[in-house]
């Protein structure tokens, strides 16, 4: 199919199909959807809007990159606009997201993190995603992302990371 | 007005650049594995904060100069950012006094930022405040552990005051650009913070049996003015583009 005629047959359906097959970089299995950081498509402006989770998460340049890349390999000629306001909070993962997250071994993060003041003292217990019980402590509130925490379970033993609340 | 909004943000994000440059210093040094990328992450999301405030200066000032441009094609006296900022890492415990200071300040500055009638300065503090949530945090949790902690410790942490407190006073001292902004809905009220701040790190160093210090030294970074340790950070951040100019991955 010819890129003209692609254009043609566009319709907002088709790039949101596409948009759920890219995936963050650092936690691949996780689409931009299901991360819940695209704010918006615009088939007049021809652009995909996006927003970072972290200011200065360097997986955002990537993110911005596979997005308008892999729609240009579908024949979809779009720009990636960023939006920072309002802020990316982790309530806008998808449950697809929290349940991709949760086997992937990687504790979703506690819901309600709209509220700022819910973010401390520390929320509700972090379940662990291998074996599910509550009794778990934090190791360090910074992982090897921005967006995550080193927990440890007391029942099963195993340490975990944990997505953090934001 | 442009001039003092173009003096504003270079402000906000000069003090991120820099300090996110002094945390970057820890990596491969910390004392132990958790904080070495504990302060990496937090000298990261200072640093796109940063790029943020500084993208946005340079589209104020109209030159034509972007982020880059400005972080890296600036010399010492053309930086904004408080002392503070600059100043030595020393030891672990010095380190976190200097964060407990910036981030319970700068966390308040934005947080009166997402107020602001300049959207965009709202919506790059409505991001970043919420991630100064969590260094204000880690900065009062360490404080309490080490000033609460052995007689080592403890002597060491209440040094690690003792060397940056004097940097402080500048955090507040508000001038005529802060002043205009203030005026304009645009900027953050200092002396509104202040009390907020004083309570909150009061409370910290109360919690961690530390007593607070008194001194006070001259600090004028915002105004330009800084101490010899800028010069520095700034040969070795700024190496490959004086070296290269223009050099781009």
């Amino acid at each position: 199919m010819s890129a003209a005629s692609a254009m043609a047959s566009l319709d907002e359906a088709r790039v949101w199909r596409v948009l759920a097959e890219v995936g963050d970089p650092e936690l691949p299995f996780l689409s931009v959807i299901d991360l819940g950081i695209v704010r918006g498509v615009s088939l007049a402006e021809r652009t995909v809007t996006i927003t970072p989770t972290y200011s200065g998460c360097p997986a955002t340049a990537v993110i911005g990159l596979s997005i308008a890349g892999k729609l240009a390999a579908n024949g979809l000629d779009f720009r990636v606009d960023t939006r920072l306001s309002p802020a990316w909070t982790t309530d806008w993962i998808t449950p697809e997201g929290r349940e991709k997250l949760r086997a992937h071994g990687i504790a979703p993060p506690p819901r309600a993190s709209a509220d700022r003041h819910a973010l401390f003292p520390e929320p509700l217990a972090v379940a662990c995603p291998r074996c599910g019980s509550l009794d778990t402590e934090r190791l360090s509130a910074f992982g090897a992302t921005a967006c995550k925490a080193m927990h440890r379970c007391r029942s099963c033993s195993e340490p975990f990371e944990a997505f953090k609340c934001l | 007005m442009a001039g003092e909004l173009f003096t504003y943000t270079l402000r906000l994000g000069d003090s991120a650049l820099i300090l996110a440059q002094r945390l970057a210093e820890w990596t491969g040094h910390a004392p132990i594995l958790e904080e070495d990328m504990a302060l990496a992450n937090l000298g990261l999301d200072l640093l796109g904060q940063a790029r943020s405030f500084l993208t946005y200066a340079g589209e104020i000032e109209g030159k034509g100069r972007g982020e880059d441009d400005l972080a890296f094609h600036r010399d010492a006296w053309e930086f904004r950012n408080v002392t503070l900022a600059e100043l030595p890492n020393g030891d672990f415990a010095q380190t976190m006094a200097r964060h407990l200071l910036f981030a319970g300040w700068y966390e308040l500055v934005l947080q009166g930022l997402t107020r602001s009638t300049d959207e965009r300065l709202a919506a790059i503090a409505e991001k970043g405040v919420k991630e100064m949530a969590y260094h204000w945090r880690h900065a009062a949790e360490w404080t309490i552990r080490l000033g609460d902690g052995t007689e080592e410790s403890h002597r060491r942490m209440q040094a690690g005051l003792e060397a940056v407190w004097g940097h402080m006073p500048e955090l507040f001292a508000a001038d005529a650009v802060d002043e205009a902004m203030l005026a304009a809905g645009i900027g953050a009220d200092l002396a509104a913070i202040r009390p907020i701040w004083d309570a909150r790190v009061d409370a910290v160093l109360a919690e961690a049996t530390l007593g607070r210090p008194q001194g006070r030294v001259r600090s004028n970074g915002k105004q330009g003015v800084h101490s010899e340790y800028l010069g520095h950070i700034l040969a070795e951040m700024q190496f490959l583009q004086r070296a290269y100019p223009g050099m781009e991955w």
